[in-house]
């Protein structure tokens, strides 16, 4: 089959790439434009950690093709962090301990900007609700919903 | 996953005749949340995918007292929950698009994909059935319409032929007093697939006290969702301070037909087949009593 042409905005640059019809939008991430944040956990859509903003909405990137990213507008977690430093939501998750293996860390993170994105003061309930999507084998997630309601207050400082 | 052809039309047109010429080869793709992940497993062979989201009839949403609700096969989860004009007027059809996956697949999955998937658990599905919906479908011999309780023919199976696409789902508008509650019974509070799932709806009378008529669909107890009509039936014409609600609940066991597997035992899901449509009943009716 002939590759497609997909020319597509990704953290902010225009990009261009040739993918293959079957070629997920992961695998155009991580092998393809070697954006290996997002990961490959279940493949199937239950576990997140392939968690991506697409137009403005979390996807998982293993349920999307590559093809589909044409005109799209996609945060992955490379696009996170900025020169001067990490994202509110990175930083509390580093002083929340909202981590350990790290697998499930990139999807939970962009899950989590999308909330704050959307809903700047969510109470703990959305929280749980909104990360839903969102599995993690260490933590418990008790960490990782403390982490998240930090980084909204620290954002909502304006810190 | 297996190579295949992709395509996304512009038009309708382009998009019946993409699929008319791809037959049994081809699928529409919308969000992709069931159609990928089966392809990828292997369980779904498509030769042709053909990527609808681009023809304007498959994004629209549209709402009017005279016309009632209409909404676009590909239109995803999330767009239909944030309508403030849907979440007013079909509470019902709310509860079940807010509860498919998680907020990733609501980004992407799409209504129309959930009642073409024909999964007999299909959450969706439920509230366009007890809600009226209607299919509007076209296809290389013109349109046509068919009831959304019609649709599902076996498991993962539909009435389209091939060539055919869902376009959009008309909902009616609903009768003044009337009320929708869909419900499910899940082990976590969400990311889940019903071991049961139940949709109720109702329209009372002027005066608020008796039950004018009734739908009733069951999800996860047959081979496609289950549209009761005798349990409808059983609360027409009835008082809603009487006992029918109870006595539509054992219509709706009796028409369940449910199997054992990894969810639940054929035995739990009959009772809650019980509970849960005195549960979804009750809250219709309460909707439909602050109408």
């Amino acid at each position: 089959m002939a590759k497609l042409h997909v020319e597509t905005t990704i953290n902010g640059e225009s990009t261009e790439i040739l993918v293959d019809p079957q070629q997920s939008l992961l695998e155009t991430l991580r092998d393809g434009l070697m954006l290996t944040g997002a990961k490959e956990g279940c493949n199937d859509g239950n576990c997140g950690a392939c968690t991506v903003i697409m137009d403005g909405r979390t996807v998982n990137s293993c349920l999307v093709l590559g093809a589909e990213a044409q005109d799209a507008d996609i945060t992955t977690i490379e696009g996170l962090a900025t020169p001067r430093g990490l994202h509110p939501l990175q930083q509390a998750f580093l002083e929340n301990a909202a981590l350990q293996c790290g697998i499930c860390t990139p999807g939970f993170l962009i899950s989590s900007k999308s909330l704050l994105d959307s809903n700047p003061n969510p109470s703990e309930e959305e929280v749980r609700f909104w990360l839903a999507g969102n599995l993690c084998r260490c933590t418990g997630y008790d960490k990782i919903v403390r982490a998240v309601l930090d980084a909204a207050k620290e954002m909502k400082a304006g810190n | 996953m297996k190579p295949f052809e992709y395509v996304k039309p512009n038009t309708l047109a382009e998009a019946i005749s993409a699929l008319d010429a791809g037959g049994e080869d081809a699928r529409a793709l919308s969000g992709g949340t069931d159609l990928i992940v089966q392809m990828r497993a292997g369980r779904n062979v498509v030769g042709n995918v053909i990527d609808v989201k681009g023809v304007t009839e498959t994004n629209v949403i549209s709402h009017s007292k005279k016309d009632g609700l209409t909404i676009g096969s590909s239109v995803p989860c999330y767009r239909i929950y944030n309508d403030e004009g849907i979440k007013k007027t079909y509470a019902g059809l709310v509860d079940s698009v807010s509860i498919i996956g998680g907020t990733g697949i609501q980004g992407r999955a799409s209504l129309g994909g959930n009642l073409c998937n024909a999964a007999p658990s299909g959450d969706g599905i439920q509230s366009l059935i007890i809600l009226g919906a209607v299919a509007n479908v076209e296809g290389p011999n013109g349109a046509r319409q068919i009831a959304t309780e019609d649709f599902c023919t076996a498991p993962g199976q539909n009435a389209l032929n091939p060539g055919e696409l869902l376009v959009s789902l008309s909902v009616p508008e609903p009768e003044s007093n009337a009320g929708a509650h869909y419900l499910r019974f899940i082990p976590r509070n969400e990311m889940d697939i019903a071991v049961v799932g139940v949709g109720a709806s109702v329209v009372l009378d002027a005066e608020k006290k008796s039950i004018v008529s009734a739908r009733i669909s069951l999800a996860s107890v047959a081979p496609t969702p289950l549209f009761v009509e005798a349990a409808g039936d059983a609360l027409k014409g009835t008082e809603i301070a009487s006992d029918s609600v109870e006595k539509a609940a054992i219509f709706a066991q009796e028409a369940a037909r449910p199997i054992d597997d990894m969810r639940g035992t054929a035995d739990y899901r009959l009772h809650l087949v019980g509970v849960l449509t005195k549960r979804a009943l009750k809250v219709a009716i309460e909707r439909a009593e602050n109408q």
